[in-house]
């Protein structure tokens, strides 16, 4: 998968130019985990609450990124605003799409939940591609972060390490606001028992459509953060679902930590087959999967489903 | 739990009377179609993809396990015949013999693979595996990459058939989906079968009974794998072509659509649902992309209001198992 574009210098034999080709890719790697993460990240919240695995998170992932598009030559506002309303925005989508539609689902199979969110992919993804076809649209990188830096030992373009570190920063605060504060007490509380916790009079529904609103608005910051770098196309999250679920499958979703390093390392892992046997690249995080399945069933986090 | 199927019908030797009927008055519809002013190649294609929604249902409907990859069995026999066909110049009984052997033994490998979980983490396995074999055909040089395997020869069948007339062909077609349907309808009503519900109903008392679950999940895999394949390798044939449509996963969320509007679980769901999807496609296919837009509001609106399907609620209108 070409998600944050292939750089030019291929490796063609040992020497300086190779290890600067093997740290770019590692690059790229960090990239993609970066995604991986922030997308496997919100999977894994709103299975927490609602139990269902959402199929439009890559649909939604690419709504974020054309919310930007839109924002950009539409309305003139720039990318520092469309890092916080891309996501505002498309989470109230999310919550509408929860509020009308998902929320009737509760009590019924699991897979019910797939099934619909699979419709609601195709639907959106159908209305772009309508649009927009589908090539992809450019999104430049903004002012601030144009550029790179000499490392020493390799040349970093300032945008991608902006994209790396600030996803980091987004997957930690998340992890932080579930883990470590009241109102992730309450989710948390509410996961395990709902019924229990809406006796103590919280509202459960409104936390569950909050709780899918801030899961689909991190599908849509990673789709902001990755429009400089991969063009906004429609089918942009078609594919990149599929492997953040590999991604899911592999660590499991019982714990928001395992879901941010198992993002980041595959990310990284796949990285390093793009540089030592490139034609394997699209397919190891597969190959991964079926491995972890082989050996751990239960996924790395280790809780049976 | 709540399961996937409408369960409050009894499966009585009346119903399987029934069920006997409605089938002899399909195949008799069905074989009527060449005398009739229908476009045979949409018919012939719409029964390869009711004979693939027919075994993926055995395994969602029956087995309660929803695979979102079935499109791997598919492509792969399809791949598969299409090469023994064309480079291997192979008489169309072998070629499709080849299919199913190699929709065979993928299925026993990504069975034994994914059958290790349960639920939702079963469909984004088998997802995530057609995915993999989606990216190996891109690559492998066999396939002939986005170019697919063009011109296939569609030869006699057992030296007698001569498959390049259309209506031969579409009888061979025919004979080979009643026969593939006739085996699932056999698999659901025998001992085998009613195993099946009972671990969908209720997994851990199966297991309590001494039934060793994974084992009959397992089979059920194998054989919905394998008789996708058949349904891949017909298609060959009427196809005459063989591509990396095939195995997308776009193709699988369509299978799964035919048996969902159909009916999950029921017999005769997934033949509707296919001639239902085949044939708006036909028509939309001016369109564009609003085919596909107009397939996710069709999930979309099964799932929140029709979930039993045409025919799962034409039985549970009839209060009789169809």
């Amino acid at each position: 998968m070409r998600l944050a574009g292939d750089f030019q210098g291929t490796p063609k034999g040992p020497g300086a130019k190779s290890m600067q080709a093997l740290y770019a890719q590692l690059l790229v790697g960090l990239i993609n985990g970066s995604f991986y993460a922030l997308l496997s990240l919100g999977l894994a919240v709103i299975f927490g609450m609602l139990n269902i695995i959402n199929f439009a998170h890559g649909a939604l992932y690419m709504m974020g990124a054309f919310v930007a598009y839109f924002l950009l030559n539409l309305g003139g506002i720039n990318y520092w605003w469309a890092l916080l309303l891309a996501p505002i925005i498309v989470g109230i989508f999310g919550m509408i799409l929860e509020r009308t539609m998902l929320q009737w689902l509760t009590g019924l199979d699991h897979l019910y939940g797939l099934l619909l969110t699979f419709g609601i992919a195709l639907i959106v993804q159908g209305v772009f591609q309508n649009y927009f076809g589908s090539s992809g649209l450019p999104y430049a990188i903004p002012d601030q972060l144009k550029g790179g830096m000499n490392l020493g030992f390799m040349f970093l373009p300032v945008y991608r390490g902006w994209v790396v570190i600030f996803s980091l920063i987004v997957c930690l605060a998340t992890w932080f606001l579930i883990e470590k504060t009241q109102l992730g007490a309450n989710l948390r509380a509410a996961t395990e028992n709902p019924t229990l916790v809406r006796a103590f009079g919280i509202n459960v529904p409104r936390m569950i459509t909050l709780t899918y609103g801030l899961g689909v608005g991190l599908a849509a910051l990673a789709g902001v953060l990755s429009a400089p770098i991969n063009q906004v196309r429609p089918l942009m999250g078609a594919d990149l679902i599929i492997v953040v679920f590999a991604v899911v499958v592999i660590g499991g979703m019982g714990s928001i930590m395992g879901s941010i390093i198992t993002g980041f390392a595959l990310g990284v892992i796949e990285g390093l087959t793009k540089y030592f046997y490139p034609e394997a690249s699209n397919t190891v995080v597969f190959v991964l999967m079926v491995l972890v399945l082989l050996v751990k069933p239960t996924g790395l986090t280790g809780r049976a489903a | 739990m709540t399961t996937l199927t409408d369960d409050t019908l009894p499966v009585t030797p009346r119903a399987i009377r029934d069920e006997m009927i409605v089938f002899v008055v399909m195949a008799l519809l069905l074989a009527a179609v060449p005398f009739t002013g229908v476009y045979p190649f949409f018919v012939m294609q719409a029964l390869c993809f009711a004979l693939l929604a027919c075994a993926f249902n055995l395994l969602v409907g029956y087995g309660g396990l929803l695979s979102f990859g079935h499109a791997m069995f598919l492509g792969t026999a399809g791949y598969c015949s299409a090469h023994a066909l064309k480079v291997w110049a192979l008489p169309p009984e072998l070629g499709i013999l080849v299919g199913i052997a190699a929709a065979f033994v993928l299925s026993l490998i990504t069975g034994f693979i994914s059958i290790r979980r349960q639920g939702i983490y079963f469909s984004m396995i088998t997802l995530a595996l057609s995915q993999l074999l989606y990216f190996i055909y891109l690559q492998a040089p066999f396939t002939h990459g986005e170019d697919g395997i063009q011109g296939i020869p569609q030869g006699r069948m057992f030296g007698i058939f001569d498959l390049s007339k259309p209506t031969v062909l579409y009888y061979v077609v025919l004979v080979g989906f009643l026969a593939g349907f006739l085996l699932i309808f056999r698999i659901i009503n025998s001992p085998f079968g009613e195993v099946l519900k009972a671990i969908r109903e209720n997994e851990p008392r199966a297991i309590s009974l001494g039934y060793r679950t994974d084992q009959y999940k397992f089979l059920a895999f194998v054989l919905s794998g394998t008789l996708a394949g058949f349904a891949g390798a017909l298609k060959v044939f009427v196809a005459q072509n063989a591509s990396l449509t095939d195995v997308h996963w776009s193709m699988s969320g369509e299978v799964v659509l035919m048996t969902l509007v159909g009916g999950l679980g029921t017999i005769f769901g997934p033949v509707v649902g296919a001639f239902v999807i085949i044939a708006m496609q036909q028509y939309l296919a001016g369109f564009g992309q609003w085919v596909t837009v107009i397939q996710g509001s069709i999930f979309v609106v099964c799932v929140l209001t029709f979930r039993r399907g045409v025919i799962g609620e034409i039985a549970h209108y009839f209060r009789r198992s169809l």
